[in-house]
């Protein structure tokens, strides 16, 4: 029977763009992360709007990484397709570089490989274990032999790399007593076939490389997820910047621009690299790198820094230290020096290691120097410590991490946390402090409406707010909740300067104070009177239940701050929380963190500013929220996507009820040796035996794990 | 006994089978967005006749 590609006779008649959508491209020249994608209608519709682009040959989404793939003609702009996908409702990011296809295909090859050795392998071992025997249990063994060896020596080669290197360190790791399993099972197997032995563990071999491979494929992939997510993050950073080339604006990518580039920003843009500003006058929101609420202005000729947002704009900036010399790189330097101190956690399975390895290698000596000195009969004795050795192998214990952080990382992924960190959930499981930096994670930039405004004047401001997406009128909506709104015509809103409309012809207007020709930041026009609206600071709704059910599970929450004393005194006093420091620097926040931690507590810190890095670099655990700073996002082991800081408490549990699975899991394998040691020393231990028990085990860890939730 | 003869080598060869159609699937990248693929395979799009607008 041949295989051939079932075509259906209704897709005959489709175009190109529907035959294009959904073919992976050969070549994929462009990648653009879609981070809300969800669906298949989402996936669908936007392949066919791809496809409807200009130059687009294929597009093929992946739902797994939240990553479209698109052929066109290499260095092409794709600034309109993202505009198109913005246009039918979709974010749309350029990633760094068009990304290959996920890394693990080697190790996928051989946990392949290892299953068909091991599947064929078993099926002559229950031939002998039901009986073959003589010249026919011989031919299956070398049969089996001659499958196993070069399968088993294939595949378990990660095995014996971390193994080699780790000895020629003179240490012990999981990947030692698994190695020497897999070689002497083969060993012993080998010498028993070709001495017409009745017992040869060739399935054992491969059965332990099949299930640890496993354990192996599941972790490579829980990790290049993580990277790829977190890489796409990074694009949530300006890539594409506008710079003024012979009094044209033109958009360029950020590595184009080198130092003197004039550069144009819009307001409520990041200032992409640090320079000197040539406008007349900007006001900056520097809460991402000082922590202060209030805006600042500055004048012609002042610095601005890489990180900084411009309230009011356009303006324009001259770059004076871009790529590694901005100050926004130096802090991601400075963090990954800290972060060698987080290097120092030995996760759960590195120390069940410790424990496990001298002790089974001591055993398996044991049985050996027993047995010898008992018996006299040398092939025994090795018969009996090998098969210890190899019915002890730590197939329940490879798999008992990685299972179940497969399943929690993949939980609270989709509940729109992303785990950056290996040791990450182990270390959040473990945490009995909380420290909040104020801006960013519990509070929320907002504008204030004067109490002396008209209910009339109420009604226009309400309509105007809601015309506009932009996160400043967003809030104001709440204050005007029982307004009602009043009907406005010619609504218009004007990219980067507000929302003007006609309120019975007397001309309206929401915008930045520069447009509207005033000095307030922002400010409400009607006919000629101008309404200045003041920024304000409030606490996130969401925030004040955040902090008390924090502080229901025994957690003591801190409030660490870079602004005034006032300003955090009364946010603190808004949200309960039991302790605030204010008026701090990033060292005096590091130290901070540093000192809480001496005293035995295990310090949890939420930050999104760079001023923040070092400290959550050092605390126990760290999370930052979506919108963060790429280095703050960095530093932290987990990074909350969902923008609802909520997730956090859902983050706690999760890591709590895996830490709970991985100690049952540990719990389990520890049962299953205690039973199985005694009977392998006492010489029962038979291939069968070992391959029952070696599957059992792994399957019970394995569902244990998916309870992780 | 001599049926093992013809037996054996044939339960090799369909295991060897599945092996190289399991490289198969590797290769033309199957495994990459498993999440992707089981929404796919519910998709009526590219069977039906393409919608004219």
């Amino acid at each position: 029977m041949s295989v051939t590609t079932t075509v259906c006779p209704g897709c005959a008649g489709t175009d190109r763009e529907l035959r294009a959508a959904g073919r992976m491209p050969d070549v994929p020249t462009h990648d653009l992360i879609l981070p809300t994608i969800h669906c298949l209608d989402c996936m669908r519709r936007v392949e066919t709007a791809l496809l409807q682009q200009p130059g687009v040959t294929a597009a093929r989404v992946n739902l797994s990484r939240k990553r479209v793939a698109i052929a066109a003609e290499p260095g092409t702009d794709p600034a309109p397709w993202i505009a198109a996908l913005n246009a039918i409702g979709f974010e749309a990011h350029e990633a760094r570089a068009a990304s290959g296809t996920a890394n693990d295909s080697g190790l996928v090859l051989r946990l392949g490989i290892a299953g068909f050795a091991m599947m064929n392998v078993t099926l002559l071992s229950v031939a002998v274990w039901s009986g073959a025997s003589d010249a026919t249990r011989d031919l299956f063994h070398w049969i089996a032999a001659l499958i196993a060896i070069p399968a088993a020596l294939y595949c378990a080669q990660p095995f014996f790399d971390s193994a080699r290197g780790a000895l020629s360190r003179w240490q012990l790791n999981m990947d030692v007593p698994i190695s020497l399993a897999i070689i002497l099972a083969c060993a012993l197997s080998l010498y028993e076939t070709m001495n017409s032995g009745a017992h040869a563990y060739f399935d054992a071999a491969l059965s332990l490389t099949f299930f640890l491979l496993g354990g192996r494929v599941l972790e490579a992939r829980m990790r290049s997820t993580a990277r790829s997510a977190a890489s796409d993050l990074a694009a949530l950073e300006p890539r594409r910047v506008t710079r003024i080339e012979d009094g044209e604006r033109i958009s360029r990518s950020i590595d184009e621009i080198v130092v003197c580039d004039q550069l144009c920003l819009a307001a409520g843009s990041r200032v992409p690299v640090d320079g000197m500003l040539v406008s007349d006058s900007v006001q900056l929101d520097r809460s991402a790198l000082t922590g202060e609420s209030e805006p600042v202005s500055i004048t012609e000729g002042s610095p601005v820094s890489a990180g900084e947002v411009a309230l009011t704009g356009p303006v324009t900036i001259e770059a004076s230290a871009v790529g590694e010399a901005s100050s926004l790189r130096r802090m991601v330097q400075l963090a990954s020096m800290a972060e060698a101190a987080r290097n120092r956690y030995t996760a759960l399975a590195d120390r069940a290691a410790k424990l496990y390895a001298p002790l089974v290698h001591g055993l398996s000596f044991a049985a050996f120097v027993g047995w010898a000195w008992a018996t006299g009969d040398f092939h025994k004795a090795a018969m009996i410590a090998i098969s210890t050795l190899i019915i002890t192998c730590p197939c329940a214990l490879g798999l008992a991490v990685p299972a179940v952080s497969t399943v929690a990382t993949g939980r609270l992924f989709r509940m729109g946390v992303l785990v950056k960190s290996e040791t990450a959930l182990e270390r959040l499981a473990e945490i009995d402090t909380v420290f909040f930096d104020k801006t960013g994670t519990l509070t929320e930039s907002a504008l204030d409406i004067p109490d002396e405004l008209e209910p009339s004047d109420r009604a226009i401001l309400k309509t105007l707010a809601s015309a506009s997406m932009h996160p400043l009128s967003r809030s104001l909506l709440p204050a005007l909740e029982d307004i009602p709104e009043t009907p406005l015509d010619h609504i218009e809103e004007h990219t980067g300067q507000g929302v003007s409309a006609m309120a019975d012809k007397t001309p309206v207007c929401l915008g930045s104070g520069a447009w509207l020709g005033t000095a307030a930041g922002t400010a409400l026009r009607i006919g000629e009177r101008v309404i200045p609206l003041t920024r304000i600071e409030r606490p996130l709704p969401e925030a004040r239940n955040l902090v008390e059910t924090l502080q229901a599970q025994g957690l003591p929450v801190h409030l660490l701050t870079g602004d005034t004393v006032g300003n955090a005194e009364r946010t603190a006093q808004k949200l309960g929380v039991d302790a605030v420091h204010a008026g701090m620097t990033p060292d005096e926040k590091l130290a901070l963190v540093e000192k809480t931690q001496t005293k035995g507590a295990r310090v949890l810190m939420v930050g999104d500013g760079l001023n923040d890095t070092l400290a959550l670099t050092a605390a126990w655990a760290s999370m930052a929220p979506g919108a963060a700073l790429e280095a703050s996002q960095n530093a932290a082991d987990a990074v909350i996507l969902s923008g609802r800081m909520a997730a956090m408490v859902d983050a706690l549990r999760v890591a709590r009820s895996a830490r709970r699975r991985i100690l049952e899991n540990f719990g389990l394998a520890a049962t299953y040796n205690a039973i199985s040691i005694p009977l392998a020393l006492a010489g029962f231990a038979t291939p069968l035996m070992a391959a029952l028990a070696m599957s059992t085990s792994s399957i019970l860890v394995t569902l244990n794990a998916l309870r992780a939730r | 006994m001599d049926v093992l003869l013809i037996l054996v080598p044939c339960s090799l060869a369909l295991g060897l089978l599945a092996l190289v159609a399991f490289v198969w699937t590797l290769r033309s990248h199957q495994y990459d967005d498993l999440e992707g693929d089981q929404m796919r395979a519910l998709d009526e799009y590219e069977a039906a006749p393409a919608p004219k607008d």
